[in-house]
């Protein structure tokens, strides 16, 4: 194809993304479509995956059957949701087993909230009421994205993830209703997971690079520090309801843009964790890729099984 | 990466209740079909989206090619004939 034909399907293809028409697999689309997708879709995937492994944590230990049935049933969807996520990003062309290398080699990125410890059970609260939370924000936009499949995966998620954030809502009303010793826990997991929580919206407007061309394909509808405004605006009453307290001196009510202001973010942290140097990035890593090893055995020893079977099948067939 | 086989890729087919097709839902990775129909429970049913689940190996799957979609829609879009409101009938005929 020459450059004139690319540059003319370039822009019909843009045109077809203003018309708000979805674009799926088998459609030509510019080579950078295809590689930012298959980046921010795995991304979102491996995120799911290496979620698990926080609130995995504490699935023995939960306080209650009814605690722990939840949690169960909250990692199991995340589980699914990484699937459904892989799975859409392999309708662009890269195979599973190429975007798992690229999670373990750590040339793939996941979200960095999830290089923080769950070193108290309120961290199962604060995760679901405010990491949830955070990834409900960022995600209900993604159900209008431009990639069919893409999208499709994401109404699912969105669907599901209503009850994530409701559970950790509860844990955290209980403890901030119980004992003081449990209120403390409570408001020590708010004062942990609250700075994390705004740094996963991303990076300000004005250091986020891929911004401008992501709006273009509606791989983002609302810029980070709009969805940070909101995530603010939705989560302060909420913490008030259950008397806990934001831990920001400077937060306060501004009136005039009926909104909250609120204090500086420490970003050397968010960019140190993001690099490696969060307190759990290496444990994290060796978890996935010490499960993903152990089970080798188990995936040879059922596909060596399915290949006998067929040709015990085939063999009784002649 | 090794060279041994992975285990191959299948799409799912839901039908959310009886009366409905089953409709296209996602795919996923396994061994077998047991192994397939097995996942795709676990993977796309945890809600009761369904009654009924259909799997098929990816590979067995012929799909049309978008560039050809000119030769293969557009002969239909110039037959208004085959439509109801093609046709001109007196007032008078209330419902036909």
């Amino acid at each position: 194809m020459s450059e004139e034909q690319i540059k003319n399907l370039e822009k019909q293809f843009e045109e077809r993304i203003a018309r708000d028409e979805k674009i799926e697999p088998k459609d030509w689309m510019p080579e950078k479509y295809r590689k930012t997708h298959i980046r921010q879709m795995s991304q979102h995937a491996h995120s799911e995956i290496v979620g698990m492994l926080p609130e995995g944590n504490w699935i023995t230990r939960a306080p209650s059957l009814r605690r722990k049935v939840a949690l169960l049933a909250k990692v199991q969807d995340e589980a699914g949701h990484g699937l459904y996520l892989y799975s859409a990003t392999e309708t662009l062309g890269v195979s599973r087993d190429e975007l798992y290398e690229q999670l373990h080699s750590g040339k793939a990125k996941y979200s960095s909230i999830f290089n923080y410890p769950t070193i108290t059970w309120a961290d199962m609260g604060a995760i679901g009421w405010l990491v949830d939370g955070a990834a409900i924000i960022n995600q209900v936009p993604l159900c209008n994205t431009s990639y069919g499949p893409y999208a499709r995966a994401m109404i699912r998620v969105c669907k599901e993830e209503s009850f994530h954030q409701r559970q950790g809502y509860e844990i955290m009303m209980k403890l901030a209703k119980g004992t003081p010793e449990q209120k403390e826990m409570a408001q020590d997991a708010l004062n942990r997971w609250w700075w994390p929580s705004l740094m996963m919206l991303g990076p300000t407007d004005d250091v986020s690079v891929h911004t401008e061309q992501s709006m273009k394909w509606k791989l983002k509808r609302k810029s980070n520090d709009d969805l940070r405004q909101q995530f603010i605006d939705q989560t302060v009453p909420q913490a008030d309801l259950i008397g806990l307290t934001i831990p920001d001196p400077d937060l306060k009510w501004n009136e005039e843009r009926q909104s909250y202001d609120f204090g500086e973010i420490d970003w050397d942290e968010f960019w140190q964790v993001v690099k490696g140097h969060g307190p759990c990035n290496k444990e994290r890593m060796k978890a996935r890729v010490g499960a993903w090893e152990r089970g080798e055995w188990v995936r040879d020893a059922a596909m060596a099984h399915a290949e006998k079977k067929q040709k015990r099948q085939e063999k009784q067939a002649v | 990466m090794s060279n041994k086989k992975n285990w191959p890729l299948w799409e799912i087919f839901v039908r959310s209740k009886n009366g409905l097709e089953h409709r296209h839902f996602g795919s996923l990775h396994a061994a077998d079909a047991d192994m397939a129909l097995e996942n795709a429970r676990d993977v796309y049913t945890r809600r009761n989206e369904g009654v009924s689940i259909w799997v098929v190996e990816s590979k067995h799957i012929t799909a049309s090619n978008p560039e050809n979609n000119g030769e293969l829609f557009e002969p239909a879009q110039d037959k208004v004939y085959r439509h109801p409101t093609f046709y001109d009938l007196p007032d008078e005929v209330k419902h036909m």
